[in-house]
């Protein structure tokens, strides 16, 4: 028994996997609430990434590219561990979810600083140019000039780690957050069959990867190519 | 625990992380090469079958094809001792990203060369080794050490099927000494300092490939 749903184990394969459908379709809701708040959280903390690193004070850009690169080439696995162990010890408890969340975040963040870095470098030199004539500020001139170009630009790439964030997701069971993932090795422990609840994850999996990257392509058809209005 | 005796631990887990991470780079590779032109093969039967497993593996999760591997595989009767396992998922899941950018790569040289080594006389076989591989793998390069850096981090995850990586370690020492805070960093920064070292290393790669180019022209 999990989430208060029992499986049926005396029936056929089919009426297993179905008895344990609910139970895995709840753990998905987990999956794609880290996924989300993940992707949310990795949106904002690039892009201030993204800033930091083409900042004018060399120390600032510097951190920001050290920053990036270790979130980048260190393992998602181990952050997680490392958040989710070393968090507590300074008095920071949180739920493993929400540690979750920071840690697929943060690490997607990294991702994300490089995209917005690519986008915000292949705005013309002279729009920023223009909009110091017009004695504009920086803050000004990256939300109301660079940001509203560079970032639809973007989108399809963005939306390429969100897909593949989806994937990186149940690695959040490591770190005991029952998701999808925990949920069927739970059954699988309990029940001796882990054939039909790993293969149904794999075809959630499936199943929400194909909507995620349908929803992606829609957005990015929706949006005018050549920057949205700010005002 | 010093931090030196902490990474002279973890210098035992290092082995495992090494082999698996060169074994399935290697490996995937050559998926991606095998199913990569499966893709755009006139076979069908092999179109259909790459493009499955392209799709398949893209489409799910690591760690689900891992643990699919590790816990379902088995009750059909197949079994492989957890290294084997942590190889071949690694491989094939990196190798189904790389066929698309094998695939991507072959379809940016231009049509006329194709059509040109077939008035040549040239066998389907030597067309692809001879003209459209030199050209398109330099192509491919920049993407495939991505895919090489995020496959060594991939490959922390085989410590879920307790292969005694450098993961494993890491989590082992916490167990046992709770230094938790200096353990993950030296964790951290080996993988860092690794794939640092492999990029700077399939670099010179990178760069000694891009006479085939070159050559071509």
């Amino acid at each position: 028994m999990l989430f208060g749903i029992h499986w049926d184990t005396s029936g056929t394969t089919l009426d297993f996997a179905l008895s344990i459908l609910p139970i895995l379709l709840i753990g998905l809701k987990v999956t794609i609430e880290a996924t989300i708040f993940g992707f949310v959280l990795a949106l904002v903390l690039g892009l201030v990434l993204a800033i930091l690193r083409s900042s004018r004070f060399r120390i600032v850009s510097w951190m920001a590219w050290f920053v990036i690169e270790f979130l980048r080439d260190t393992p998602l696995l181990v952050q997680l561990f490392f958040l989710f162990y070393v968090l507590p010890l300074y008095g920071v408890s949180l739920p493993a979810l929400v540690i979750g969340i920071i840690g697929l975040g943060a690490q997607y963040s990294a991702y994300c600083a490089e995209v917005y870095r690519g986008g915000i470098e292949a705005i013309d030199r002279g729009q920023w140019e223009a909009a110091h004539a017009l004695d504009l500020s920086r803050i000004m001139t990256y939300k109301d000039i660079i940001l509203p170009q560079a970032i639809p630009r973007v989108i399809p790439a963005l939306g390429t780690y969100l897909v593949a964030m989806i994937k990186d997701a149940p690695l959040l069971s490591a770190i005991t957050v029952l998701d999808m993932m925990a949920a069927s090795t739970i059954i699988g422990d309990q029940t001796y069959n882990y054939l039909v609840p790993l293969s149904i994850v794999g075809a959630l999996f499936f199943i929400s990867t194909l909507v995620a990257s349908f929803l992606v392509h829609k957005l990015d058809r929706a949006l005018p190519k050549t920057g949205i209005p700010m005002k | 625990m010093s931090v030196y005796d902490i990474f002279r631990t973890l210098l035992n887990g290092l082995q495992i992380t090494i082999e698996l991470t060169v074994l399935s780079t290697i490996l995937g590779a050559l998926f991606s090469f095998v199913f990569g032109v499966g893709k755009i093969s006139r076979i069908r039967i092999f179109r259909f079958f790459s493009t499955a497993y392209v799709e398949i593996f893209r489409g799910t999760s690591l760690i689900v094809q891992l643990f699919w591997l590790y816990y379902a595989l088995p009750l059909l009767g197949v079994s492989f001792n957890s290294f084997v396992i942590g190889t071949f998922a690694l491989a094939l899941n990196i190798g189904a990203y790389g066929a698309e950018v094998v695939r991507g790569a072959l379809q940016t040289v231009p049509k006329g060369q194709g059509e040109a080594s077939l008035a040549l006389g040239f066998s389907p076989w030597q067309r692809l080794v001879r003209v459209l591989l030199p050209q398109a793998v330099p192509e491919m390069m920049p993407t495939f050490i991505n895919l090489a850096i995020q496959n060594l981090k991939d490959s922390a995850i085989v410590s879920l099927i307790s292969l005694t990586d450098l993961t494993y370690y890491a989590n082992n020492l916490q167990n046992l000494t709770y230094d938790t805070l200096r353990i993950y960093t030296v964790t951290l920064f080996m993988y860092f300092f690794l794939a640092l070292l492999m990029s700077w290393g399939l670099g010179m790669l990178e760069r000694y490939l891009r006479r085939w180019k070159l050559q071509a022209r």
